[in-house]
């Protein structure tokens, strides 16, 4: 099937063709796209690109970070305000890979994929969406459940700016340094007074698409975190998950995992 | 329909045409006709396609061909200088760094994209830099003796 390539100078002409173009598909870096259309998806008939730079923009106030959807995870790295995305950066594929994978392709990224975006949920990100109907806002929480049923083009994320040390995240995978998810965890644990106030807990590759952990974060709140009383906590860590068999690790073993690796991150007291 | 597209390679001006959605591998294979860069996978994940896109690595078969225009690339047909090869594909020979040799080009462009912008990498550095490009028979270790002598050499100058 012959395939059309469309480029926009403006983001919001790119979100007009991905509604009215027949089987139309953004290309960000095209990790995601390109691999569908090597492997002759019928369903991609047009490409949609942006050059627009609102989506490569950064803006960071000591309160709020907003990113643009394309940018790479190599331009993160290149960012020293965002140090506390380094570690979910970092182990987005090799250094090919993170020159091209795009913050808003990871969010579409399908399972076990989808390190960076479990990070945004645990962030508490919110989307802003380009459409024919001009922007809005959807919580990232949102997006996820309706992701796969055509939504409109991601031109943003934005959360609000963790204070020091409270965001944490694995990755754990069976190839070192860096390999496919068998599941990773991103956390914010913010405390007050040493009790965990308002923690939110993300797992990639433990569901469809990347999932808070909600049994888990409300057996957190008001504790602190020591052995001892994050122990509700992982007792309910799977709740909620629904993870998938693949050639990384079988549901079962993802399961039985996963409360490892998510006392581990609680307690601080080593990487997957 | 076939769409213009312009771009340099390893220093030379290339004018083709490429068909809609056509990759990068693809288009420098059988358009341009540089066969250093090899196919493996087509699904971004083994490394062997891997070439310099504005001094940055890419996976060229995940790349939109058409994406890359005006763009500078390099692959591992412009790595050596007439008939001096690059200390990297020197260091490869001395280390027995190539035993199949299929994922050598990819191989060799990722330590290019390190080393060129860092003269004195760690051994991690390296670990890093290669660690999307998979070799099913050499194995590892070879590999980065060879880019870390590279950049010792890169250092003498000599």
């Amino acid at each position: 099937m012959t395939i059309t390539v469309k480029t926009f100078a403006r983001l919001a002409d790119a979100a007009a063709a991905l509604s009215t173009e027949r089987g139309a598909r953004f290309l960000g870096g095209g990790t995601l796209v390109m691999r569908a259309v090597n492997e002759t998806d019928p369903a991609i008939e047009t490409i949609v690109r942006s050059t627009d730079p609102s989506l490569r923009h950064i803006a960071i106030s000591s309160a709020r970070v907003q990113l643009g959807a394309g940018l790479t995870m190599a331009a993160l790295l290149a960012e020293r305000e965002l140090a506390f995305l380094h570690p979910v950066a970092r182990v987005i594929g090799g250094p090919a890979v993170r020159t091209a994978a795009t913050v808003g392709g990871n969010l579409f990224a399908q399972s076990p994929y989808g390190d960076f975006a479990a990070a945004l949920l645990a962030l508490d990100a919110t989307t802003t969406l380009a459409g024919g109907f001009g922007q809005r806002e959807v919580a990232l929480e949102e997006l996820l459940v309706r992701r796969d049923q055509g939504v409109s083009l991601v031109s943003s994320v934005a959360f609000r700016r963790p204070t020091t040390r409270t965001f944490r995240f694995v990755k754990v995978t069976r190839v070192h340094p860096k390999g496919v998810s068998v599941l990773s965890i991103a956390a914010q644990l913010p405390l007050m007074s040493g009790r965990v106030n308002g923690a939110r807990i993300a797992y990639a590759a433990m569901g469809r698409t990347p999932v808070r952990a909600r049994a888990a974060e409300r057996a957190l709140e008001g504790r602190p975190l020591d052995a001892a009383t994050v122990a509700p906590a992982i007792a309910v860590a799977g709740e909620g998950t629904a993870p998938i068999d693949d050639a990384m690790a079988s549901a079962w073993w993802r399961r039985q995992i996963l409360p490892v690796h998510l006392r581990r991150l609680l307690l601080g007291d080593g990487q997957g | 329909m076939k769409t213009p597209l312009q771009f340099r390679l390893n220093g030379e001006e290339i004018a083709t045409f490429v068909d809609g959605g056509a990759n990068l591998l693809d288009v420098l294979r059988e358009s341009v006709g540089d066969l250093s860069v090899k196919g493996g996978c087509w699904q971004g994940t083994c490394g062997t396609c891997t070439v310099l896109v504005d001094g940055a690595p890419r996976l060229s078969c995940v790349t939109l061909a058409e994406s890359c225009a005006g763009t500078s690339i390099e692959s591992a047909s412009g790595l050596r200088r007439g008939a001096d090869l690059h200390p990297l594909q020197i260091a490869f020979m001395a280390h027995f760094a190539a035993q199949c040799g299929y994922c050598t080009p990819g191989m060799l462009m990722a330590a290019k994209a390190l080393l060129d912008h860092n003269h004195n990498p760690s051994r991690e550095d390296v670990v890093d830099a290669i660690c999307g490009n998979i070799c099913r028979c050499t194995g590892y270790e070879p590999i980065i003796a060879a880019i870390l002598d590279a950049a010792r050499v890169g250092r003498r100058g000599t």
